[in-house]
């Protein structure tokens, strides 16, 4: 009995796909977050091709015949965890499934995320579980320059299909979690800056040296970083104490590049400076543990971060032990009961983390002609008790366990 | 709904002398809904206490409020009781070291420091009681201690102390992977168990020998701390607080613990869904940790949200704990709502926060529910305790009030900030060894 009630639960933790994104699909909620305008009360999403087609109040909406109809008390887009490392950091936590973090070199901006996405890693699956249809990931904070993310839906089929942005920022970490190791560059906080600013440097001649001849030798790495420098691509810069807060916006307005600052857990203390130059935050996790240069971290960073008007999403971020990943929907939770209004805290799980990561023209609010990409509840999504009954991504249904 | 000890109101003035200590004064928290655990909840309530105990708890109009009482207006409020959190790291604790995976001489109590401010956050997250334990890299990292979170200058403000005036306290034992390592430590399961059958053995020789010595000081044994700690364990005076996650290791302390028949108590238990059965069979309680995803270590893959549920169903006695750092202090009451969000009972939840894990301290009798005579150790909330949105308000233990977030230097506490952390000692045991960075 016991195995196979084991196989069950392990099994149950998925939800599973019903049907392909041919087919015509209702959801009906009890109360329609679009994150588009005010919530419907009693809405209904008609998804078609794996688009959204309609989104109305449900007695102006007519059933296709043939239509799958799925139905909830709360539905709502697809949550976006704005920054993981989900599919490169595996489950196992062994050699074998750890991607995220590259330790060869101190600054490898030509590390690909999409070479590296595991989509059937099993904590893609978990977070598909409990709401989360899409998420920035791609390589770990803890090098200088660590390698590329990409934004990829979480259907679990291959990164090639499932990929929403191959390329979408460049991971650079400052302070002390950037040190290369006993004996190697950077060994200090100038070194780290000194370093990156060199590189960029290098970028500029290359690019020019590039324009100017095009059979010039490909550098894959300045390749990358050129993106950067032409504001294709933002520099994702972990930086935790206020000091390299600063050096991040120093570096930024030097080269003229676009730069969002990750973990940030004393961004608090230098408020007008990011607000002034314009520099979306992506907070720690709310329940990040608060050691070393997160020491000063708070659960109400990302009320703090609303209150100054800095634009900010939420993120799961990166663990290296247990829970090998958390979930951004829990952290959403823990930043509200932490004074975070639910409607902000909503908007930082689906439209606003759209808007960062500048894909809210597919993704982020039930809207027409945007990606069939929702979540289901049977209640209040933020609260600890409620479950998700199941997701869409690109308009086939996931269901199984609430979880 | 009203229980009061008359015998004891009868006494308490004659209790009380000259110098009436400032909880001498009774406390009455009137409005709030008092969710007792021992019973149903009572909305509109009164608790009142006086030194340092419950003296009354009921309906409001049932309830009579001495004269000279301070009237605490908790409408609105939740009352629950202190928070016992079972498996906890805070206060800096340390056990063993490396010269050996089995040290039952070494005590937590001597690592403690009170100043520790993962102390004042788990105040800050309604916890009162904690069995503040050394980490899990070793088959017996030391003996735990069982810290009462008063607001003290010493450990020993903080201690808890049994009739006989011995302290209150369990040992630490471990399985699996976290106490493997290069001899001397096991490097497989078999010469784990191996080891510590080994050392039980020998301390059932030094009890034997202490026994045939008949208090006789020239036939004594030569003394051993190490052993004498392990005879108490063998004698039932001192609960095994046993980490393990694996099924089949979890079926291993269990066949231990049946050949040499100490009680136990089971930590974290990530597979016990799997072997619900032979642990209730067994009578043996478990301890159980929330995690927010499975994995992180190859043991706990298969950690699910669902094990509180599942072993409540067969029958056991199931506690929640932080396992402080691994999960938060502070967020103590999260783990109970996300144990109902998979299936766990509600009223078996907030069980599983105060009175099962008192149980599996054997404090079942002082704290863990809202009862006449007890601790007066409680906590008000801002309302529902699962729900995201509530906020501990204060955090009482024995009458007088440890956290109070309208206290700027508790609430920087609660939320985190500039200094909340500094020297805080942040335990998570293996981190490193396990692919922690």
């Amino acid at each position: 009995m016991f195995p196979s009630l084991f196989a069950l639960a392990a099994a149950s933790a998925l939800l599973v796909p019903q049907g392909d994104a041919t087919q015509v699909v209702v959801v009906r909620g009890d109360k329609v977050f679009t994150m588009a305008g005010a919530p419907i009360t009693d809405g209904a999403v008609l998804v078609k091709a794996g688009k959204i087609e309609k989104v109305a109040p449900a007695a102006e909406l007519t059933v296709p015949p043939g239509a799958q109809v799925l139905r909830a008390a709360v539905v709502m887009p697809g949550l976006i965890d704005a920054h993981s490392t989900v599919g490169l950091s595996g489950l196992l936590n062994i050699p074998h499934d750890q991607d995220q973090l590259e330790r060869s070199a101190a600054m490898q901006p030509e590390l690909r995320a999409i070479d590296a996405f595991n989509p059937r890693d099993e904590l893609v699956g978990w977070l598909r579980g409990l709401g989360v249809t899409t998420a920035h990931t791609g390589h770990a904070p803890g090098a200088l320059v660590s390698g590329q993310t990409c934004v990829v839906k979480l259907r679990g089929r291959t990164v090639d299909t499932d990929v929403v942005v191959p390329f979408a920022m460049v991971a650079c970490t400052l302070g002390d979690s950037g040190r290369a190791g006993a004996g190697k560059s950077p060994g200090t906080r100038a070194k780290s800056v000194a370093m990156l600013r060199e590189l960029l440097q290098r970028t500029r001649e290359y690019v020019a040296k590039r324009s100017k001849d095009a059979a010039a030798p490909v550098d894959l790495g300045l390749d990358a970083m050129a993106k950067v420098l032409a504001g294709d691509v933002p520099l994702l810069v972990t930086a935790h104490r206020s000091n390299d807060i600063l050096s991040a916006l120093r570096v930024a307005q030097e080269f003229s590049i676009r730069v969002v600052l990750d973990g940030a857990a004393e961004s608090y203390l230098v408020l007008p400076e990011i607000r002034a130059a314009k520099v979306p935050v992506l907070p720690h996790p709310t329940m990040a543990r608060t050691t070393g240069e997160m020491e000063n971290g708070t659960m109400e960073l990302p009320r703090l971060l609303l209150d100054a008007q800095v634009p900010f999403a939420l993120q799961s971020g990166f663990e290296g032990y247990v829970p090998k990943t958390r979930v951004v929907l829990f952290e959403a939770g823990v930043a509200v009961g932490h004074g975070l209004p639910a409607d902000a805290a909503l908007r930082a799980l689906t439209i606003d983390a759209a808007t960062l990561l500048g894909v809210d023209a597919r993704l982020g609010s039930l809207e027409a002609g945007k990606d069939a990409d929702l979540a289901m509840f049977d209640g209040d999504p933020l609260e600890y008790t409620t479950h998700c009954t199941g997701v869409v991504i690109d308009g086939v249904p996931f269901v199984g366990t609430p979880r | 709904m009203i229980r009061s000890r008359s015998f004891r109101a009868a006494l308490s003035p004659l209790l009380l002398t000259a110098a009436v200590a400032a909880q001498e004064v009774p406390h009455a928290f009137v409005g709030a809904t008092l969710v007792p655990i021992d019973g149903p909840p009572i909305t509109n309530g009164t608790l009142l206490v006086r030194g340092g105990r419950i003296e009354a708890i009921g309906a409001r109009e049932g309830v009579a409020v001495p004269d000279g009482a301070t009237v605490i207006d908790a409408t609105g409020k939740t009352i629950v009781p202190g928070l016992v959190d079972s498996h906890s790291h805070i206060g800096a604790v340390a056990g063993a070291d490396g010269s050996g995976p089995i040290q039952p001489e070494v005590r937590a109590l001597d690592s403690i420091d009170p100043r520790d401010p993962g102390i004042q956050k788990a105040q800050a997250g309604g916890i009162t009681t904690a069995n503040v334990m050394p980490g899990s890299g070793h088959l017996l990292s030391g003996q735990t201690i069982y810290l009462k979170l008063r607001d003290g200058r010493t450990v020993d403000d903080l201690t808890i102390k049994n009739a006989d005036g011995s302290l209150a306290w369990g040992i630490k034992m471990a399985n699996g992977t976290n106490p493997q390592r290069e001899p001397p430590f096991a490097g497989t399961r078999g010469k784990a168990a191996a080891l510590v059958r080994a050392q039980f053995l020998r301390a059932r020789e030094h009890q034997r020998k202490v026994a045939d010595a008949k208090g006789d000081p020239e036939k004594m044994p030569e003394r051993s701390l190490g052993l004498e700690a392990l005879v108490e364990v063998l004698e039932r005076k001192r609960v095994v607080h046993h980490h393990t996650h694996r099924q089949d290791d979890i079926l291993t302390v269990l066949r231990l613990r049946e050949e040499f028949g100490f009680r136990c108590v089971l930590h974290h238990v990530s597979e016990g869904a799997l072997v619900a059965n032979e642990i209730a069979a067994a009578g043996v309680p478990c301890s159980v940790i929330v995690i927010d995803s499975p994995g992180g270590k190859l043991e706990a893959r298969n950690l699910s949200l669902e094990t509180g549920a599942v072993l409540d169903r067969a029958g056991v006695l199931v506690g929640l704990h932080t396992d402080d750092g691994i999960t938060d202090s502070r967020l103590f009451l999260r783990s109970a709502a996300l144990a109902v969000r998979a299936g766990m009972d509600r009223t078996k939840a907030l069980e599983a926060l105060t009175i099962a894990n008192a149980r599996m301290l054997d404090l079942q009798d002082r704290i863990g529910t809202l009862t006449v005579g007890k601790d007066a150790d409680f906590v008000v909330l801002s309302g529902d305790p699962l729900s995201v949105h509530t906020q501990v308000l204060q955090t009482w233990v024995e009458g007088a009030k440890v956290f109070d977030l309208a206290d700027p230097k508790d609430r920087l506490m609660a939320m985190g900030g500039y200094g909340a952390s500094n020297g805080q000692a942040m335990s998570m045991c293996c981190f490193a060894a396990q692919g922690g960075q």
